[in-house]
């Protein structure tokens, strides 16, 4: 077999999938504080203040990187939804449901920062337009997510229940992305492009990069610490997860 | 420095989204540990009944 998909196979075992993304998140962690450290400075420090806005416009380096996560991870939640839902891996089951919280979390600081930005700019902290009301329902389709798959008893059932919600919501995503271009809002259009030039001065846009880069790397050191956790929860009867309790200080349970 | 943080007068919505976003990537990051610590609590509560049951 092919070295790549032999990879992905084992990738799928739990207990391969622990030990390996446990060699992943110290590195996961160390680069996204690094690169954030890097971005924050660019941003506070670094990029000059905005013609219009002043230094309001500041927030922009939390708030678009969390508003792109925001629809990655619900995006990545999808992907490994419709994965589980057809080939019924187990570790795809955990994975969707790992970033469902993270994904929340994120739009939850997009929505709140936009209304901290909103309120100097625009004179007014929510206003019920395309793009805020579009964000406001992901928040919803995350809450809608994480209460059906803990409204269902059997954890497997649960996470496919919920993975066919996350299936349906993903109608949201292109409706958040294209809702400045579709309708009149409120909400600024796109400034940053990734085919195409960028509206944007490139010394506030390098530091912007980088606390995108530190959000990717910090949601997937989060997917993965919440994986592990879940997968331990899941496989508690199983060899492998006795065995390596076993090995921890101050647990006893080897001879069960 | 206090220019930095006067934020061009613009600190009252500058600081709290920095603050926001940080102390809600901060409970997100703790979550999992929190929940492994329970989850080990609970297996360690299981095997102790299981062994106690076995003994007597």
């Amino acid at each position: 077999m092919n070295p790549i998909v032999l990879w992905f196979h084992k990738l799928g075992s739990p207990p391969y999938f622990y030990r390996f993304a446990g060699r992943c998140l110290p590195w996961l962690y160390a680069s996204a504080i690094l690169f954030a450290i890097i971005g924050l400075y660019g941003g506070l420090v670094v990029a000059p203040a905005d013609y219009q806005q002043g230094d309001s416009f500041r927030i922009m380096y939390v708030h678009v990187p969390c508003a792109w996560m925001g629809l990655f991870a619900y995006a990545f939640m999808a992907a490994n939804g419709f994965v589980a839902l057809v080939w019924r891996i187990k570790l795809s089951e955990t994975l969707a449901m790992a970033s469902a919280p993270i994904g929340a979390a994120f739009t939850f600081i997009t929505l709140v920062t936009g209304s901290l930005w909103g309120q100097p700019t625009w004179g007014t902290w929510w206003t019920w337009d395309a793009r805020l009301t579009s964000e406001l329902v992901l928040l919803f389709l995350y809450f809608g997510v994480i209460g059906l798959y803990y409204s269902i008893e059997d954890r497997r059932q649960a996470a496919r229940a919920a993975a066919f919600l996350a299936l349906v919501g993903v109608v949201n995503l292109p409706i958040v992305h294209y809702s400045v271009q579709w309708w009149n809002t409120l909400h600024q259009g796109t400034t940053v492009s990734l085919l195409g030039p960028s509206r944007i001065d490139p010394r506030m846009l390098w530091p912007l990069v980088l606390m995108a880069l530190a959000t990717h790397l910090y949601f997937f050191a989060s997917v993965l610490a919440r994986a592990r956790v879940e997968l331990i929860d899941l496989e508690s009867g199983k060899r492998w997860v006795r065995e390596m309790l076993s090995r921890q200080p101050g647990v006893e349970i080897s001879d069960v | 420095m206090s220019d930095f943080f006067a934020m061009g007068g613009y600190a009252a919505y500058v600081w709290p989204s920095y603050a926001l976003f940080f102390i809600v990537l901060l409970i997100d990051a703790v979550a999992p540990l929190r929940q492994r610590n329970r989850i080990l609590r609970e297996l360690q509560r299981r095997v102790t009944r299981q062994r106690a049951r076995k003994t007597s």
